[in-house]
């Protein structure tokens, strides 16, 4: 696909300058008892593809979740873009989801909509689109994923590969400034995965969306990442560019995980 | 007992206009019911007690005491009251209303069976909480519970007679009419019943295949 025809091409809105866009301060989330986020403090620059591991319940996904509003915090604040996700009101906080897209382990397409309204419902009702100027774009996204034929099947009629390329099209289509990835492919049929994560290469590599990733793809966490984050109980016990921490880890929290894993 | 088909003849055209008083109150009961019984269902779900409480209190009100009571409070008391309306608009009324307690529930299930992963991807592409409902959340639930609203219309179908006892002529009004001016009481009440099973096996068949289409 050569530069000028990709439609990703001018999905990320402002320009990328690569200053501080997520910031997470003294952030403290529980469950119950069990506190999944200790006081974490963490940020992300704009344009820079971020891959979280880690074992199973040790916070990652929460940190999505919390990002994406669908959960609040119990302590701290989340600032996105210089402006407060949380504690703010809740115009401020429509105002400044408008610049974060998700995609989930279970895709959650709306099995009532085609794969085309999918796709042109948000950008219709929430950012004022004329209809035949989304499904125009959406086309364009469907078309990137590899999925153009597909524009007026229902979910329910494609497989959990296609259904998650559709649902990486629709966070696409309301133009994020960051993409979350909720182990996106985990649950996938094996041969499924590797066209989902050769979608989101192609994203990493022709974008500068910020990319915020939990995954035990690890391969794939070092393809696409600029920085890495081990967590570990609800703390980051390591970061570094995917070399170091695949390479040569200092933490043995680290080493260990990477060693059942890998 | 001897069986007159000539009686049958007689009372056939009664039977018609019974039959169209009867499919009239349940059509209107039905729709009433439909999207009375949605209203309670969101309403339970506003935040504030203060509205749930009340809704609450009046839908169990209703939902717990018998149809039969309720149409005669609403033929026989709210005149005193001076609000009158026909004998048939106040059964519709009646049967729509009790019957709203039982499809709120029903609507209910059917929103709570939505997967939360919708509610989040809604949330996730910013879609305002009003389209997110009209958009997502209510056809999906109602796809689901159409079967089950059906089975009510055959119920409310079942319970139409009552509406004689505040001298709507629906089917078994005319029998009875019939019945008592003529002194023939098997024939009005077996063309009826006949006629009652007529109409609620086939609709309680064409449920299941709906059944067996929608709920997946």
């Amino acid at each position: 696909m050569s530069a000028d025809t990709n439609p990703l091409k001018d999905l990320s809105n402002p320009p990328v300058d690569g200053s501080e866009l997520i910031r997470f301060d003294k952030v403290t989330k529980r469950f119950g008892g069990n506190t999944v986020l200790d006081g974490l403090d963490f940020r992300v620059d704009s344009g820079k593809h971020v891959t979280l591991i880690g074992p199973s319940g040790s916070g990652k996904t929460t940190i999505l979740r919390l990002l994406m509003t669908l959960t609040k915090p119990d302590e701290g604040t989340i600032t996105v873009a210089g402006q407060q996700l949380f504690p703010a009101p809740e115009k401020q906080i429509r105002e400044v989801r408008k610049n974060i897209g998700m995609v989930f382990q279970q895709f959650n397409l709306f099995p009532n909509m085609s794969v085309l309204r999918n796709i042109t419902e948000a950008p219709v009702t929430v950012l004022g689109l004329p209809k035949d100027e989304a499904e125009q774009r959406a086309r364009e996204l469907l078309d990137l994923v590899g999925l153009a034929d597909k524009a007026d099947s229902y979910p329910s009629r494609l497989s959990g590969g296609q259904q998650q390329r559709v649902a990486i099209a629709r966070a696409l289509a309301m133009r994020p400034q960051v993409l979350l990835l909720d182990e996106v492919t985990s649950a996938l049929d094996p041969e499924l995965v590797a066209g989902v994560l050769d979608v989101l290469r192609d994203i990493a590599r022709t974008t500068d969306i910020t990319m915020l990733c939990v995954t035990h793809e690890m391969n794939f966490a070092r393809d696409i990442s600029d920085q890495v984050l081990m967590f570990d109980a609800g703390h980051v016990i390591e970061s570094g560019p995917p070399e170091k921490i695949f390479g040569e880890p200092e933490h043995d929290r680290t080493r260990e995980f990477l060693s059942a894993v890998l | 007992m001897k069986w007159d088909w000539s009686a049958v003849g007689d009372f056939m055209p009664h039977f018609w206009d019974g039959l169209l008083v009867t499919l009239q109150a349940l059509v209107l009961g039905s729709v009433i019911s439909f999207a009375l019984g949605l209203v309670w269902a969101l309403l339970m779900r506003v935040p504030t007690r203060w509205v749930r409480w009340p809704v609450g209190v009046v839908t169990e009100f209703i939902r717990n005491t018998p149809l039969l009571v309720q149409l005669f409070f609403l033929f026989y008391v709210l005149p005193e009251w001076n609000i009158t309306f026909s004998a048939l608009t106040t059964g519709v009324v009646a049967i729509g209303l009790h019957y709203s307690t039982y499809t709120m529930q029903v609507y209910r299930a059917g929103i709570e069976g939505v997967p939360p992963g919708q509610w989040e991807a809604a949330t996730a592409l910013n879609l305002p909480l009003r389209r997110t409902w009209t958009a997502v959340i209510l056809p999906q639930a109602i796809r689901r519970v159409v079967p089950a609203l059906g089975n009510y219309v055959i119920s409310m179908l079942k319970d139409t007679p009552l509406l004689m006892v505040i001298t709507v002529l629906e089917m078994l009004g005319e029998a009875r009419l019939y019945s008592q001016q003529h002194f023939q009481f098997t024939e009005p009440l077996t063309v009826i019943g006949v006629a009652f099973i007529l109409i609620s096996y086939p609709a309680s068949l064409l449920m299941r295949a709906l059944e067996r289409r929608l709920v997946r």
